[in-house]
């Protein structure tokens, strides 16, 4: 009897291992003794890659748990492999950083893995309610993170700003739930689909989703509820801002995508056009706002707002095609991200991390790999082929245009030559003019994480097959 | 002969190969950069060599693809497939031929940082390359695209004083065109459920406002690519300011691919479409023929000339390839074949004397032919084959290309030959001020004629200048059957979209 109470709840093993797992890291961080925070750091990292494990090696199809509140289907296993491969290169990435900072504290990799933990339930949540609080896990960790450096101005104001604005955003996506709730009568997503069969959507209903997408939208850092990106990643330490620039934002995607087609198919309608006005609105943002920054974070904040956009074009039509084009570019964009990162953390000179843009003048003339790998990130994410993030755009677009959303398309199409203009600017930077003084070599952990994710950038053309395949029947999977 | 090996694929991919192994040479600068020339222009030359058998191999009676690879690539639906047919090997032989020129060129006048420039020339190879094998949409857009990386990084860091500005003008003119042919594509793929180009040459279901929109897409990546009036204006800014080998593939290869273009897609793929819009060609190519020559007139710069003259050559092009006619279509061909040899030659013209004295101003040269005779000879051939005259590469294109304007359109004719006088005032005009008057500069009185190296260089060129100007059947018998199979292809359906039309009225 007791046996079968808790294998119901087999399907669950990776997020509960997760959870152990971050507290005894964090019991070992307190008692473990004077400093065992690398070691701490380290063991996150195997607790990561063993929940991947778990994960992939789960062998049923669907399964409910808590009566629907979660969920766990071969989408929910996509996004939560691609959520661990971006917690856990982030942890590889912040070593060097936090050593310097003298902020290497066991603190940070137990606080990622719990944030890891909230993204995993996101992207499984199924009811409202668990949506609410597995966003919310995962929102308080980073408000932390972000602010982890507290000693500097910057990085506490960041904190500050993420936590007031973030805040804000969760009640605003409370009230949302609220008011879905109030007319439908229920929380979980099953249950809306039913209610809203066969009768006629009321105004409270829309008012109610316009509040969850706005919440939801917040998090993706889509325009117009993108305010506090810019500040909030130059602010951070840098590696939390490669962190949240990563996973959190797959974990969005996911929740964003499920809770629309999973709860809301029956407005289809509505939250397209949503989706379509958010869409339009952080790609033009994104590719002409970034073009003045003079801050390579602020760049990239910009730039993620951009990718933002370009993702929500595949969700717009609400197809299968488009939903595996948004897992597509959700795992491309995490390579190119944390490859971009790579290099921004290897912009040291004199003990210290620089920041501008005009300090990487004539990269390409000290460390040639260093600029030749950062240049073809820069050109994946401009999409132009044939390196990986032609291939990202190619399956959204082609996604809307099968969905007869032309104009929808060729917006995308030009904003992204434009968005163009910022990164070769930046390539140029790095190529066309004279060296200013060299960077510090490249400390291996951030060589082996842009090692990684910069060959899959580059040579993804060689076989492109594994991860359309992978997406095409996980996306299936919700339809 | 093997009859599996993959033939086309070697000689793609084979500068690549070339490219690796110049990034792992090890070494002291001045050895690496000596090592790099060499794998280069020996990795160019036997690629040419193999481009050669395909030649050889060639079966010029069929307008089927040829060499074809087929391979899985994207899940089943999207596969690496290439060939060539009578319309493509022959750009194919010509990036081939162009190359080992090129790295020869690029000899002394790169110093700087030579292993990245001989690195970039190979990837570039091969992505050339491959836009003209390519046999599916996505492949060919890969390729294409592509592209644009090396000559961007080529233009801007080996590029002269204003290389920044010309080389984003060139990445974003040429991607905003490409970016509506993506959609293009994919609409077609969602239409057809295929992007294989064969399939596609053969599919009736695009109906004909579909074939008007996608036309459009597609023209206007060609149109820039080409690149045809008005949107030409990134061309003089990028030639000016490339280094000479940049030039030469800009001019010789990459201006091709949107003819080439033009052949394979929007003619064969959307007939209709083609049919409607000949007159818009036929217009921008007119205006683009007589007022990019009167541009030509007002240069001060002589690579800006050249560039100027390059777009009115391409209005005989696309003039040529919108008749629909087998002259003048083969005229488009052999016109863009022949350019590629003479303007790229006129390029090296001018980079031999930039070489020696840095300026590329008209005014600063002056009676030439007294102190460098060889040079005065090469440079003549090529003018005379760019004014299109008789016994000369250029004569031929351009004259077949005006038989068939004067087919379908006379007074388009007509206004296109005014300007053959046009270009033969501006580039006897070039040719006077630079080679013949007096000699009287202080600063040219250290010029010396064409070195063993330049004259290796500039030798096959003038050859095949006259070669083809005399004896111009090689090439037209490669083409004749593909460009028959095309225009017979076109008529058919044309026509029978006329009788559908008149089949309609009819039952009204």
């Amino acid at each position: 009897m007791m046996s079968d109470a808790l294998l119901q709840y087999a399907p669950l093993v990776p997020e509960i291992f997760l959870a152990i797992a971050a507290i005894l890291l964090l019991m070992y961080g307190v008692f473990g003794g004077d400093r065992p925070s690398e070691t701490v750091g380290w063991l996150a990292i195997l607790t990561l890659v063993a929940t991947g494990a778990l994960i992939a090696g789960q062998t049923f199809a669907t399964a409910q748990l808590f009566d629907g509140a979660l969920v766990i289907d071969p989408f929910a296993r996509f996004m939560k492999i691609l959520i661990l491969i971006g917690s856990g290169f982030a942890i590889l990435l912040s070593f060097d950083y936090l050593r310097d900072a003298k902020i290497l504290k066991f603190e940070y990799p137990v606080l990622i893995l719990l944030c890891t933990l909230g993204m995993m339930l996101m992207a499984s949540s199924n009811n409202l309610i668990s949506l609410y609080l597995s966003l919310e896990l995962q929102s308080l960790a980073i408000y932390v993170l972000a602010a982890f450096r507290r000693d500097h101005v910057l990085s506490s104001e960041a904190g500050l700003k993420y936590f007031v604005l973030g805040a804000l955003s969760s009640g605003i996506l409370l009230y949302g739930c609220s008011l879905v709730y109030g007319f439908t009568g229920t929380t979980s997503f099953a249950g809306i689909v039913a209610a809203l069969q066969g009768a006629e959507r009321s105004v409270g209903l829309v008012f109610g989703l316009v509040f969850v997408l706005t919440g939801i939208a917040f998090k993706l850092s889509a325009v117009p509820f993108h305010m506090w990106t810019p500040d909030v990643y130059q602010g951070a330490p840098t590696p939390v801002t490669a962190f949240m620039s990563a996973a959190p934002k797959v974990a969005a995607f996911a929740m964003l995508i499920r809770t629309v087609l999973d709860a809301f198919p029956g407005v289809a309608a509505d939250w397209q056009q949503i989706i379509i006005a958010l869409s339009v609105a952080s790609m033009t943002l994104g590719s002409f706002a970034a073009i003045g920054q003079r801050n390579i974070k602020r760049l990239m904040a910009y730039s993620s707002i951009g990718h933002v956009g370009y993702a929500l074009v595949g969700l717009a039509p609400g197809t299968p095609e488009g939903v595996q084009g948004v897992m597509i570019y959700a795992a491309i964009y995490v390579a190119m991200t944390l490859g971009a990162f790579a290099c921004i953390l290897a912009m040291k000179r004199d003990g210290e991390l620089v920041e501008n843009i005009a300090d990487l003048s004539g990269l390409s003339r000290h460390q040639p790999l260093l600029a030749f790998m950062f240049a073809m990130i820069l050109f994946s994410m401009a999409g132009i082929p044939p390196v990986a993030g032609f291939f990202a755009k190619w399956y959204v677009f082609a996604a809307a245009i099968k969905a007869d959303l032309y104009w929808l398309a060729v917006v995308g199409v030009v904003t992204s030559v434009i968005g163009a203009f910022y990164y070769l600017a930046v390539i140029a930077k790095m190529y066309f003019e004279e060296p200013a003084p060299a960077f510090e070599p490249m400390p291996a952990k951030l060589a082996f994480v842009l090692g990684v994710t910069g060959l899959f950038t580059l040579l993804y053309f060689v076989a492109p097959s594994p991860l359309v395949t992978a997406a095409e029947s996980a996306a299936r999977s919700l339809f | 002969m093997l009859t599996n090996w993959p033939i086309l694929s070697t000689v793609i991919f084979l500068p690549l190969v070339g490219a690796l192994f110049i990034l792992v040479l090890r070494g002291s600068d001045e050895a690496a950069n000596r090592n790099a020339r060499y794998i280069a222009l020996w990795t160019t030359i036997i690629t040419f060599a193999i481009s050669l058998l395909i030649w050889r191999d060639f079966d010029p009676t069929t307008a089927a693809f040829q060499f074809v690879e087929k391979r899985d690539w994207i899940s089943g639906t999207i596969t690496y497939h290439v060939g060539v047919d009578g319309i493509s090997m022959l750009f194919v032989i010509l990036t081939t031929f162009l190359m080992p020129l090129c790295i020869l060129a690029s000899w002394q006048a790169i110093e700087t940082r030579v292993r990245e420039y001989m690195i970039a020339f190979l990837m570039l190879e091969t992505l050339m390359i491959g836009v003209f094998c390519a046999l599916d949409l996505v492949v060919f857009y890969l390729f294409f695209e592509g592209g644009l990386i090396p000559m961007f990084i080529i233009i801007g860091v080996w590029g002269g004083a204003r290389r920044v500005y010309a080389s984003f003008k060139f990445f974003l003119y040429t991607l905003l065109g490409s970016v509506l042919m993506l959609l293009a594509i994919m609409a077609m793929y969602w239409q057809a459920g295929t992007t294989d180009i064969p399939t596609l040459i053969a599919y009736p279901g695009f109906s004909e406002s579909m074939q008007f929109w996608l036309w459009l897409a597609f023209f206007a990546s060609f149109a820039v690519k080409m690149p045809m009036w008005p949107v030409h204006t990134w061309l003089p800014d990028a030639h000016v300011e490339a280094p000479t080998a940049g030039s030469v593939i800009l001019a010789g290869v990459l201006l091709k691919m949107g003819g080439y273009g033009f052949l394979r897609f929007s003619i064969p793929m959307f007939p209709l479409a083609s049919a409607d819009l000949a007159p818009l060609v036929f217009a921008l190519s007119v205006i683009a023929i007589i007022y990019t020559s009167l541009v030509a007139f007002a240069q001060e710069d002589i690579k800006k000339l050249i560039a100027y003259s390059s777009v009115a050559h391409m209005g005989f092009v696309t003039m040529g390839i919108f008749t629909m006619t087998v002259q003048g279509v083969q005229g488009g061909i052999f016109q863009m074949l022949s350019h590629g040899i003479v303007s790229g030659a006129l390029f090296l013209c001018v980079g031999v004397i930039y070489d020696r004295m840095h300026t590329r101003e008209i005014a600063a040269y002056g009676g030439l032919a007294d102190r460098m005779p060889l040079y005065a000879f090469a440079f003549m051939v090529f003018t005379m084959a760019n004014v299109g005259l008789p016994g000369t590469s250029g004569f031929v294109g351009e004259f077949l290309a005006l038989t068939g304007a004067f087919k379908v359109n006379s007074w388009v004719a007509l206004f296109a030959t005014t300007a053959i006088i046009l270009s033969a005032a501006y580039a006897l005009w070039l040719y006077r001020r630079v080679i013949f008057g007096k000699l009287e500069k202080p600063s040219l009185q250290g010029m010396f004629d064409l070195t063993p190296r330049e004259v290796a260089i500039m030798a096959p060129l003038v050859v095949l200048t006259i070669f083809f100007g005399v004896y111009p059947k090689p090439i037209m018998d490669v083409t004749a059957a593909s460009v028959d199979k095309l225009i017979a292809d076109y008529n058919q359906d044309v026509a029978a979209a006329g009788r559908a039309r008149l089949a309609e009225a009819e039952v009204r």
